[in-house]
């Protein structure tokens, strides 16, 4: 079992009461609420709870872009994982994920992962996504083109990394004449590739195909959904004929540990409640932008909108699985009761959330390090893999 | 007033649905982002005195998605294919909002087989001064209200539950408003650059308080193309056809009845 620690960055000095005129805080709260004394104060504080992820004994440090929101001050994880590669030694570094489709030149993704995978001597991890249904209004980048883009992207990025010399390309949305990518990526073939994902039958078959074996890992989804998808995906390679090794699931969720269950619910409320309800949020024409999903999934949507984009309680999440919180013996549990059950190689802890302040977050990753973590690799340690079985 | 007669007929490989109805000159219709179903009782209402033609744009209601269908300029080319197809000659075009915007791409391609262009609040050119509504953020009952001036008939749209088949083809008809709109949103960057190729007669509808193109780009589009004439209708929206149609229609029939065919004849005079 390998533990990452994952973070949003979120814009947590945001003045909730007078954003709260905005119905999101994606793209329409405007950026006279960005105040770059404290921005500049939290973007110190968040890199340094990422790089204190190495002290801890985590295995990997993850980042992830959004655009134009305070839910996420990563426009560019390049530039978060650039900083975190000079600052730290061993530890594993995850863009989860570049999106890949709403760069205009892909190649110059192919190019900044190849610098960071030099400069960490191999430590990254590359992510892919889409970006969310929002960032197509953002950025203007057509959604129905979403996968499409998608995919031609990253056929080009693979193949910049993995064949040498100079090539070409011409597709349909990416033409170059010349493809000769300088740094060529330190690890061979190329860094792995994790995709992360709120659960796609698409994206599975895609990913977990004998030519790619992604890592697929689930998100921020209730745990009935993170089995689902998680099993699917086993089921998938079992179609293509062979066994899913646990190297290529993960699971990432967000985390609170304090000293009680009470304690830790008492503490982590306001701000989970925060991350959900004000920084997450959005209207459902902002999330499914018209053929960013398939036209089947899009039938439904209107049936259940309130529960799509509703407000939610922590209470709520907990017992959907969608947030662990608690004592270091409850979160130990519930994690080692879901891996035994799932058998994902990778967990991804987001151990700060909303308005989480420093306190509160430091204190839970180090109780997650030193109390949670080392017992978990043990009882993983003991437990044959479930390919084995 | 005859009722338009339901087709399907293949044009560059896409099965397409087209209504057809009325006797008279030959009048094509190309309906807005909001598909063909709220401009049919209109375009019956022009049937006595044209051979009306409706049909679902490529993507469209219950025409198929084509796979060669990526921006504007293939609806434009899908287009000069059914006038051929059809044989169209001295046809009429009247485009609402998206359609518009496709009979413009349409006409500065070629006007071979086109006698005048209405053009009711039509797409196609951007206006750095002045943001049109973003359609695709709107929800939809508010989507309605924006459209139209008059709340009354907003809220007796809004009344009516849409069937689960009308449902359906409204995500359709979002999917493909999307896929030739989204970026850039609603315009042809070129589209101005020929605008003056287009030589038949042009005339522009506009209502005062429409939300989505607002009347600046009226204004912008009839400064484009020589010779064409702007309407503004007050108290109207976004959708003449839906919130004024009388007076709509009567524009369209003076226009025709007058200009057009007058142009028309000195046109072929000079051919």
């Amino acid at each position: 079992m390998k533990f990452t620690l994952f973070h949003l960055m979120p814009y947590a000095d945001l003045d909730l009461e007078a954003a709260a005129n905005y119905a999101t805080s994606w793209l329409q709260t405007p950026n006279t609420f960005y105040d770059t004394e404290k921005g500049a104060a939290l973007y110190d504080r968040y890199l340094t709870e990422l790089e204190r992820g190495e002290d801890l004994g985590f295995d990997g440090i993850a980042v992830n872009e959004h655009h134009s929101t305070a839910y996420g001050m990563m426009p560019s994880p390049i530039v978060t994982a650039s900083a975190l590669a000079r600052r730290t030694k061993t530890v594993k570094i995850a863009i989860l994920g570049s999106a890949l489709p709403l760069r205009g030149h892909p190649l110059t993704l192919a190019e900044e992962h190849a610098m960071i995978d030099n400069i960490s001597r191999g430590r990254l991890i590359t992510g892919m996504v889409r970006g969310i249904g929002a960032e197509y209004h953002v950025w203007g980048v057509n959604p129905v083109f979403s996968h499409e883009r998608f995919h031609e992207a990253h056929d080009l990025i693979i193949q910049a990394w993995t064949e040498p010399g100079i090539t070409s390309w011409h597709g349909k949305h990416y033409n170059h004449e010349y493809v000769n990518l300088w740094p060529r990526p330190y690890q061979k073939p190329h860094p792995p590739i994790w995709i992360p994902s709120q659960g796609s039958r698409e994206t599975i078959e895609w990913a977990a195909h004998p030519k790619r074996k992604y890592v697929y890992l689930q998100t921020f989804s209730p745990i009935k959904s993170v089995q689902k998808y998680l099993k699917m995906y086993r089921d998938q390679c079992e179609k293509y004929g062979y066994v899913c090794d646990d190297k290529q699931l993960g699971w990432a969720v967000p985390i609170y540990v304090a000293e009680t269950d009470e304690i830790a619910r008492k503490e982590a409320k306001i701000h989970y409640e925060n991350f959900r309800n004000r920084f997450l949020k959005m209207p459902i024409e902002m999330l499914l932008p018209p053929g960013y999903s398939s036209i089947e999934s899009m039938k439904g949507v209107a049936a259940t909108k309130a529960q799509i984009v509703g407000d939610v309680t922590l209470e709520l999440c907990i017992d959907m699985g969608m947030f662990i919180c608690g004592s270091p013996e409850t979160v130990r549990q519930k994690l080692e009761s879901c891996w035994k059950d799932m058998r994902f190689e990778h967990l991804l802890s987001m151990l700060q959330f909303g308005t989480l302040p420093s306190d509160l977050t430091n204190k839970s990753m180090d109780l997650f390090a030193k109390e949670v973590m080392p017992k978990l690799r043990v009882a993983a340690a003991a437990t044959p893999s479930m390919a084995a079985e | 007033m005859a009722a338009l007669t339901k087709h399907i007929i293949e044009i560059a490989g896409c099965k397409t649905c087209v209504r057809r109805g009325g006797s008279g000159p030959t009048l094509l219709y190309l309906h807005g982002a909001g598909g063909s179903g709220n401009i049919i009782d209109f375009a019956e209402s022009l049937t006595d005195k044209f051979d009306v033609i409706l049909a679902d744009h490529p993507g469209f209601g219950e025409s198929d998605l084509p796979p060669w269908l990526d921006n504007i300029h293939d609806a434009a080319y899908f287009y000069l294919d059914l006038m051929k197809h059809l044989n169209l000659r001295d046809v009429h075009i009247v485009g609402s909002s998206l359609g518009g915007w496709i009979a413009l791409e349409i006409a500065v391609r070629s006007t071979e087989r086109i006698k005048s262009l209405v053009l009711s609040a039509p797409a196609g050119l951007n206006l750095k001064e002045t943001r049109r509504g973003d359609i695709f953020m709107w929800e939809p009952p508010q989507r309605i209200r924006n459209m139209i001036y008059d709340q009354g008939i907003a809220e007796k749209i809004l009344s009516v539950k849409p069937t689960e088949e009308q449902a359906a083809i409204a995500v359709k008809n979002e999917f493909a408003t999307a896929r030739l709109a989204w970026e850039p949103r609603f315009f042809d960057p070129n589209l101005h650059k020929w605008l003056h190729r287009i030589d038949v007669p042009v005339q522009i509808v506009w209502g005062d308080s429409d939300k989505v193109f607002p009347l600046p780009f009226g204004e912008n589009l009839q400064k484009h193309i020589p010779g064409s004439q702007l309407t503004v209708l007050t108290k109207c929206g976004h959708l003449p056809h839906v919130e004024t149609p009388d007076r709509y229609k009567s524009i369209i029939l003076n226009f025709i009845e007058s200009t057009a065919s007058t142009f028309s004849q000195s046109k072929g005079a000079a051919a």
